[in-house]
């Protein structure tokens, strides 16, 4: 049986205008369990604080109700006073008697009845609280980023910086990701590749990253502060720490037909290749796709070539197995697919484009070398039609393309646009657009002047269909302001199409228990108060997983993951909350119900031993909650079929306990 | 359809236990009178030979009583199972309630099992034996002689709205496969759905309070599986051993009724085992129906490994207030 | 003033992070509702067994509500989809056993919304006042 203590605060006149306390103390004082009833003008206030602590030595309390405001108020505040009196903080109960009562009754009998009910409800739960202990779990210092394009990188240097351990998981070849591949970036119109390889190099030197590339993650256990993490390492078929990046095995190779990724596969590259001349870490890849030595066992060239001997045919595929106490998913995005946009002529005709393509054909280092050619027969176009929303805003067309905006798209338009205007003023330019959308820092100003100051057409509608007719292509569209339909015949269509979540996110999300939204990017913790957190704690998430943004905002939002990262790790110890669900695992069936309900991903199951009878031993599955991950929701606690998964701090005992004592 | 006999499944048992594929098989035996056949296990033919019995009372649903008996030594199981009893099956090993390795599912066909209830209230009093070897059934009563009556008419009310003739699961079947039927089975709950509050609740009023808390619903339901019910766990708030816990003995058909939503096949054995009579059958399937128009149909058991509907959501999801007001929608 | 008017018993469950807190907005904001109406406090609208309400009932609650964030708004993410389901499912299973469906209710009420939760207590007071006691569900298997 508890001891209790009752406290009635009087909340100098909140309370006690509406509620005649003295009369509240005093029936509380004959509840099951109350030895000690008490009222005070202020019980927040030292005085009053003390008083409580004195009555808990001195009537030996097991458990008290302090009728005061809510619980959100001062729970707290009363918890740290018992704690401080030597009772265990989770035996405190707050029975709300002024935001749900004093405040909102203005009949005396009516507010001191049901202050008596709610008295008496705290204390009948009180009467089965149990004292609880926060966990502690140790955090290991050590981050990963997967994902190694720009916002892996910031989120790694910023972490770095602070002075932790980070790896960096790619699974490409190199790190750079989109960026790396793009030409110039708005509103600035400074080379992407000036101002991101410095980076890469930075990451590359620094002594607290590690790069993984051409490595996928495998397989994520643990939680918080404790994962345990499988890194696939593939084959690359050469010594990362033997090749000296001098390319010579690049020319020699002599398969020379293999679609150049890089490139979006307009123009070729050998089988062994090195994406891009500033790529990190600098180091030759064999595609075993297409190596003939692989395939056949016959050539061995770029092994006579390589004077380093970095060249092994035999390697292997590699599992790296790392322990961490953050993750940071940083898994980018893709252009959509335009195989089902029939209407677009993508697949008819190598003249239409998507704006990605674009890029690489204005890239110095792509496969024109900088000169805007079309890629049918290298000819120069002088007539470019730039398709807005592709795919993008099509609520109609799920199938194949997406409900949101993917933000970007009007702003590298109109850099498209003006840098066309800009290099070749011969060359007429027309975007079809639904809205211009430029919020941003310069946005609107910039693409202002490609309207004002380099011609660019802006006409807003849809194209309808683009027919490839000789060696033109007749773009039908329609300029919804004039209200009239158009026919141009344009040299090359560009298509700017929606981009989407890389599709290793799906299956990362499911290892790493990150809940996702329906279009595949994770989801934040809070849409407002935490958005570079996972609901999953330890997980955070960096740039364009997490939804469609550009280079400035996937960048700070880098480093405010990098921020929660450098914040997590840099605790010696997580201190859990203590309410917690908990399963009985006598009781419970291993049915997976509550596993399948937790947001977290804080229940696993384990095989145990059970006394069977006879004296056989039985195994079955049972649930085991994870304390460190669970948030104590208690959502579980209702899947449950058999009543295993209960919750601490509001177990079903005590809830019906406090219904029973309402109804009384 | 072949008539699959007594003679076909002995012989079928005897060739894997004697193959030491099997070493125990779960079949039915006879009870006191020759309609109360009841699950057994057997662990050699000549013990089968003796006792084991398939006719049309040969209803149980054995999917439950894997449970326990894989959880024997070195258990590797017989079980017979009807198309609706793999239903039970697949459920049971969604919640991975015991090791399918352990199991040897022979599917075997069912053209409809005999509710005796049906046939005393047909035959009155005195009944001694049931001969259900055509579909013209005999019934021997001491006071009345040989009654007969056409085997339709006394269908159990599961098989009368038979939702399967196909097995979802198995290792070898028996027989001819039958085929997912498009049945009735929701008239019954949709005939209540349209009455008025006070006519449902007097309805409900006549049938519950027949209950005399015997448990056999929930002993028999292959979904009230629980290593301790929470009717006998005293830290859920509802056990108590005597009738003095009144919210127990007062919601307990709510309760489980709620418990097995989602997971419920629908196998009908909870009306088919209760004493009194009471539809109960008609909880569930009020759950399903439910489940079916708020979130799409879902059966469960079709496929081991579904999501049940109350352990998933939709954005989209109906609201309660919603749910209670579609008529006047 | 009558001696003997009717009072109905109103369990009110709110999740800590909005209901409650929306419980306690109508309070700083002076927002009255009838002293029948008590609140349980839950972390979440997804720890309400749907025990707890039959629970209510049959001790004699008039009617049960249950108040949570707005979907989409759950602090942990998703448990009031599974809350409506669960809801969903009950309340119909209670309309079809005959019981008068307006004694239970779910409303979503954010932290912002204390007149929300003040309004919605007045109709619920009210609606339930109407009903008068609760005679059906103090025990379901119906014993005449």
């Amino acid at each position: 049986m508890q001891r209790i203590g009752v406290f009635v605060c009087w909340c100098g006149s909140n309370i006690a205008g509406t509620v005649d306390v003295q009369k509240v103390a005093e029936a509380l004082r004959n509840e099951p369990g109350v030895v000690h009833s008490a009222n005070y003008q202020y019980m927040c206030s030292q005085a009053g604080q003390e008083l409580i602590k004195d009555a808990i030595k001195e009537h030996k309390l097991t458990g008290i109700v302090v009728c005061s405001c809510s619980p959100r108020m001062h729970e707290a505040t009363f918890r740290k006073t018992a704690q401080a009196a030597g009772l265990n903080p989770y035996m405190v109960e707050i029975a709300n008697i002024r935001e749900q009562c004093s405040w909102i009754h203005k009949d005396m009998a009516e507010g001191t009845e049901k202050a008596i009910v709610l008295g008496r409800t705290a204390i009948a739960k009180v009467n089965l609280n149990a004292p609880l202990t926060p966990g502690e779990s140790p955090v290991t210092k050590r981050a990963l980023v997967i994902g190694g394009g720009i916002a892996g990188i910031q989120t790694a240097l910023d972490i770095a910086d602070a002075g932790f351990y980070v790896d960096i998981v790619e699974k490409k070849p190199t790190i750079g990701g989109k960026m790396a591949q793009l030409d110039k970036t708005f509103p600035t119109l400074d080379c992407a590749a000036c101002i991101l390889t410095p980076k890469m190099v930075d990451v590359a030197q620094h002594e607290r990253i590690r790069i993984f590339s051409y490595s996928e993650v495998e397989e994520v256990k643990g939680f918080v502060g404790n994962f345990d993490v499988k890194i696939k390492k593939k084959a690359r078929f050469v010594k990362e720490d033997v090749c000296t990046g001098c390319g010579l095995c690049t020319e020699k190779c002599p398969q020379k037909k293999v679609p150049n990724e890089f490139n979006l596969g307009m123009d070729n590259r050998r089988a062994i290749y090195i994406p891009f001349a500033q790529a990190v870490p600098k180091v030759a890849t064999i595609d075993a796709d297409y190596c003939t030595m692989l395939k056949t066992g016959k050539c061995g060239v770029c092994s006579k070539v390589c004077t380093a001997k970095a060249i092994d045919y035999t390697q292997k595929d590699e599992i790296i197995e790392e322990k961490y106490g953050a993750i940071v998913a940083a898994t980018g995005f893709n252009p959509i697919s335009m195989d089902k946009f029939d209407e677009f002529a993508y697949n008819q005709s190598k003249d239409v484009i998507t704006s990605l393509e674009f890029e690489r054909l204005m890239n110095a280092a792509g496969p024109t070398a900088g000169k805007l050619l079309r890629p049918s027969d290298g000819v120069h176009p002088h007539k470019i039609v730039f398709v807005q929303c592709v795919g993008s805003r099509c609520s109609s067309c799920a199938e194949k393309g997406k409900e949101y905006c993917s933000k970007i798209c009007c702003m590298y338009t109109a850099k498209h646009a003006m840098l066309t205007r800009d290099k070749y003023p011969d060359t007429d330019v027309t975007v079809f657009y639904i809205d211009v959308r430029t919020p941003g820092k310069q946005f609107d100003e910039f693409y202002r002047r490609a309207v004002e100051e380099y011609g660019v057409h802006y006409i807003k509608g849809m194209v309808g269909k683009v027919s490839p007719e000789g060696n033109k292509l007749i773009v039908q569209g329609s300029d919804l302001l004039d209200n009239k339909q158009l026919k141009i015949e344009a040299d090359l269509v560009v298509l700017a199409a929606a981009i989407e979540p890389d599709k290793s996110a799906r299956p990362l999300a499911t290892m790493l228990t990150a809940s996702m939204d329906t279009n595949d990017f994770f989801t934040e913790a809070h849409p407002k108060l935490r958005p570079v957190e996972s609901p999953t704690a330890g997980i955070f998430l960096s740039g364009a997983c997490q939804g469609p943004r550009d280079i400035p905002e996937t960048v700070a939002q880098a480093g405010a993951a990098a921020a929660k990262v450098i914040g997590l790790l840099s605790k010696d110890k997580l201190t859990g909350n203590p309410c917690v669900a908990h399963s009985d695992e006598m009781m419970c069936n291993g049915c997976s119900s509550c596993e399948r309900v937790c947001p977290y991903g804080a229940i696993t199951y384990a095989d145990k031993e059970f006394r069977g009878p006879n004296r056989t031993t039985l195994i079955r599955r049972v649930a085991q909650v994870n304390e460190a991950i669970c948030q104590g929701c208690g959502c579980c606690t209702v899947a449950c079929p058999s009543g295993a998964m209960d919750l601490k701090g509001f177990a079903s005992k005590q809830i019906m306990a406090e219904v029973d004592a309402i109804c009384k | 359809m072949q008539k699959i006999t007594r003679e076909t499944l002995i012989e079928k048992a005897n060739e894997l236990l004697s193959s030491g594929k099997v070493n125990r098989v779960l079949g039915w035996k006879k009870g006191e009178f020759s309609y109360d056949v009841t699950p057994a296990v057997f662990t050699d033919v000549e013990q089968m030979k003796k006792d084991f019995v398939f006719d049309d009372f040969s209803g149980a649903n054995f999917s439950k009583y894997l449970i326990k008996e894989t959880r024997k030594e070195d258990a590797k199981v017989l079980v017979f199972l009807k198309p609706c009893d793999t239903y039970s099956f697949n459920q049971l090993l969604t919640e991975h309630r015991f090791d399918r390795e352990k199991v040897y599912v022979v599917g075997i066909p069912c053209d409809g099992m005999i509710d005796i209830s049906k046939i005393k209230e047909f035959a009155g009093d005195g009944v001694v034996s049931v001969n259900t070897d055509s579909d013209n059934i005999k019934v021997d009563t001491l006071y009345d002689g040989v009654k007969e009556i056409a085997k339709d008419k006394i269908l159990l009310e599961r098989c009368v709205n038979c939702k399967s003739k196909k097995h979802v699961a198995y290792d070898e079947l028996i027989g001819e496969e039958g085929e997912i039927l498009d049945g009735n089975r929701f008239d019954e709950v949709a005939k209540l759905e349209s009455m008025t509050a006070d006519e449902r609740f007097e309805f409900w009023q006549n049938e519950l309070s027949r209950c005399i808390r015997c448990n056999a619903c929930r002993d028999v339901c292959p979904a009230c599986t629980c290593e301790k019910c929470v009717f006998g766990n005293p830290n859920s708030g509802v056990e108590n051993k005597s009738p003095a816990n009144s919210f127990e003995e007062q919601m307990f058909h709510i309760i489980r009724a709620f418990h097995v939503a989602g997971r419920c096949t629908d196998c009908g054995e909870c009306s088919r085992v209760c004493p009194q009579n009471i539809p109960l059958h008609l909880l569930n399937r009020k759950f399903i129906k439910d489940i079916n128009e708020f979130y799409g149909d879902y059966q469960a058991g079709e496929e081991v490994g579904l999501r049940a509907p109350l352990v998933n959501y939709t954005k989209e999801d109906l609201e309660p207030s919603e749910a209670v007001n579609r008529e006047e929608k | 003033m009558q001696v003997n008017e009717y009072k109905p018993k109103i369990v009110a469950f709110c999740c800590n992070w909005c209901s409650y807190a929306g419980a306690d907005l109508a309070g700083s904001n002076r927002l009255s509702y009838p002293a029948e109406v008590k609140v349980i406090r839950v972390p979440c609208s997804c720890r309400v067994n749907p025990m707890f309400i039959l629970r209510a009932f049959q001790r004699g609650a008039d009617g049960v509500i249950l108040c949570g964030c707005h979907p989409g708004d759950c602090h942990y993410t998703s448990g009031n989809y599974y809350t409506r389901r669960r809801m969903a499912l009950l309340f119909s299973m209670l309309d079809y056993l005959g019981i008068e469906k307006e004694r239970t209710r779910v409303e979503w009420v954010s932290a912002a919304e204390g007149a929300k939760f003040a309004a919605t207590m007045n109709d619920f007071v009210k609606t339930i006042t109407e009903l008068g006691e609760n005679k059906r569900l103090e025990d379901l298997r119906c014993k005449k």
